[in-house]
């Protein structure tokens, strides 16, 4: 990844994401398990419509599934529903567990398109937002060293108006990583940088995010192969997944790999074919 | 090589950007003194032109000579107005926050006292002022009272309003978070408030003045009210104007000063200045 060091003005190798050690999380790894989810909006005289009508899904534990769907289909409401978060619009019913049947809350992270960096707050006051808001002790240590990780070393005091969106997405990773939950749910998360600090920002995702349960919503093909140990396909109304297409190799992933390429294809006739 | 900001720089190009903020306050403080001197020349012009009487309308020389003569009174009596209104402001302001965020947080608060507070303004505070007078006393309690109450509302239906326009994203991410409400109320929706806050604030340092003289008019010993009421009985106009010129000077560094502390305080506020000429 040469152009990406010349990029970022490193002096040989990535000035940053470079060697920063996965850490293993710190409890054991759950799957996701979603039973007879239903999305329903709209009154019966009105347009009335289902994003899901009894989906069901699992992700096995220490997976990383990239999630692939038209806009509209029902991508970041499938993210909201495991997230435990209310829908935008209508209302949500089902289960979703881990493989013993019980709720996720408090083992999920759930990572925005938008950075959501709150304004009144430092950089480094951002990442230790969980923290603060459980009222745990603040781990700065470890905070600076993922805001080192993600190439924000000196920006810890700056407030998040004078960050470039580039920027402000790679605090939110670092916000996110500091979570360190088992689950990792990302929905779009890379789609308002620029090509090469989305490359940086995939591979430092798939190599700190090793292990977890990952599932990450993205419109992006070339992105859902790179990093997914599976892609899924989420379309038709209601939505449901696709079977499994699943890479080889260890992510991240060479973009220009003839497998991949091959594998774009068919997840291309398959958007297609839903659309 | 050079698309890496560096964060002194960009630090730096956040000081202009304040600074850039407080230019215009000088230069607004420039307009305001030639619009007051504009004012000034078209007062004396009118004195001159029409021969109106001293008791009517005194000259501008005459009435900075009554403020020359007795500056101690009129400091002294400008220093009780200043109290109520600054005492106002902050019982006004407290009761508000307070009321905003039990409105905001509880929903039976929210049932019963918004509907109170609502109705509330239908009864002009100022129709109120003779019965602060007989419950609080001449002195500086029913003043007080008056400006608190004029200031209470502007403050909670502001606060509250930004209270309620939490961007959702954020409460989101806080819910994933935590389990713990008030948390989400404190570290998110409060301070994503305070820029609402902060306008309500200012509006009622604008009505802080207003609280304070028309309570001293209904009754007092002190006050610039006081003085302007005392001086109306011995028809001393140019005394009356000079309190009412001290007036408006108290009302203008009040409103100044505050809204100088919230901008020092809420640096972090959404600002795209009026005069960009963008838009």
């Amino acid at each position: 990844m040469t152009p990406a060091s010349e990029y970022f003005g490193g002096s040989g190798g990535l000035a940053w994401g470079d060697n920063v050690p996965a850490t293993p999380p710190g409890e054991s790894i759950p799957p996701v398990h979603i039973h007879d989810a239903r999305v329903e909006f709209g009154s019966d005289s009105v347009r009335k419509g289902a994003l899901f009508a009894g989906l069901e899904a699992e992700f096995a534990a220490g997976v990383f599934t990239s999630i692939l769907g038209s806009s509209g289909v029902g991508k970041s409401s499938l993210l909201r529903l495991i997230a435990g978060l209310p829908p935008r619009r209508g209302t949500a019913t089902g289960a979703v567990t881990d493989g013993d049947g019980k709720p996720l809350t408090g083992r999920v992270v759930y990572m925005d398109q938008r950075d959501l960096l709150l304004p009144w707050l430092s950089v480094l006051d951002n990442v230790l937002l969980g923290a603060r808001l459980r009222g745990e002790p603040c781990q700065r240590g470890r905070a600076l060293g993922l805001l080192a990780a993600v190439g924000l070393s000196g920006w810890e005091d700056a407030r998040p108006d004078v960050l470039s969106g580039g920027m402000r997405q790679r605090a939110a990773l670092a916000r996110t990583l500091m979570e360190d939950r088992p689950i990792v749910l990302m929905d779009e998360p890379f789609s308002a940088v620029d090509a090469i600090t989305r490359l940086t920002l995939q591979d430092l995702s798939a190599r700190m995010l090793a292990g977890r349960t990952v599932i990450l919503v993205t419109h992006d093909p070339i992105e859902a192969l790179r990093l997914g140990h599976q892609v899924q396909v989420l379309a038709g109304s209601p939505a449901w997944l696709d079977p499994p297409v699943a890479p080889p190799g260890v992510p991240p992933r060479d973009p220009a790999d003839p497998a991949l390429v091959g594998l774009y294809r068919v997840l291309i006739a398959r958007l297609q074919a839903a659309a | 090589m050079t698309a890496r900001p560096d964060p002194s720089q960009a630090l730096a190009a956040r000081a202009v950007a304040r600074g850039r903020t407080w230019r215009p306050g000088l230069r607004n403080i420039g307009r305001t003194a030639v619009t007051i001197a504009g004012l000034l020349l078209l007062w004396q012009t009118v004195v001159w032109a029409t021969g109106v009487a001293p008791y009517i309308l005194p000259a501008p020389r005459v009435v900075a000579n009554a403020w020359l003569e007795r500056p101690d009174y009129l400091l002294t009596n400008a220093a009780v107005t200043a109290a109520e209104m600054l005492l106002g402001l902050l019982f006004g302001g407290a009761l508000g926050v307070a009321s905003a965020i039990l409105i905001a947080t509880l929903a039976p608060a929210r049932r019963w006292l918004l509907p109170v507070l609502v109705i509330s303004q239908a009864i002009p505070v100022f129709a109120l002022a003779p019965i602060l007078m007989l419950w609080f006393g001449y002195g500086m309690a029913s003043k007080v009272v008056m400006a608190t109450l004029l200031i209470y509302f502007p403050v909670t239906a502001a606060f509250l309003d930004g209270l309620r326009r939490t961007e959702p994203g954020w409460l989101d991410l806080a819910q994933v978070m935590t389990q713990d409400r008030w948390a989400v109320i404190r570290h998110v929706r409060i301070p994503a408030a305070l820029p609402a806050l902060a306008s309500g604030i200012r509006v009622a340092t604008a009505m802080a003045a207003i609280g304070a003289v028309v309570g001293e008019w209904v009754g007092s010993g002190a006050g610039l009210g006081f003085v302007m009421l005392h001086a109306n009985g011995r028809a001393q106009t140019d005394l009356m104007f000079a309190a009412l010129a001290t007036l408006a000077a108290l009302a203008l560094v009040t409103y100044y000063s505050v809204d100088w502390g919230l901008r020092r305080a809420l640096p972090w506020t959404p600002d795209s200045p009026l005069d960009d000429a963008r838009f």
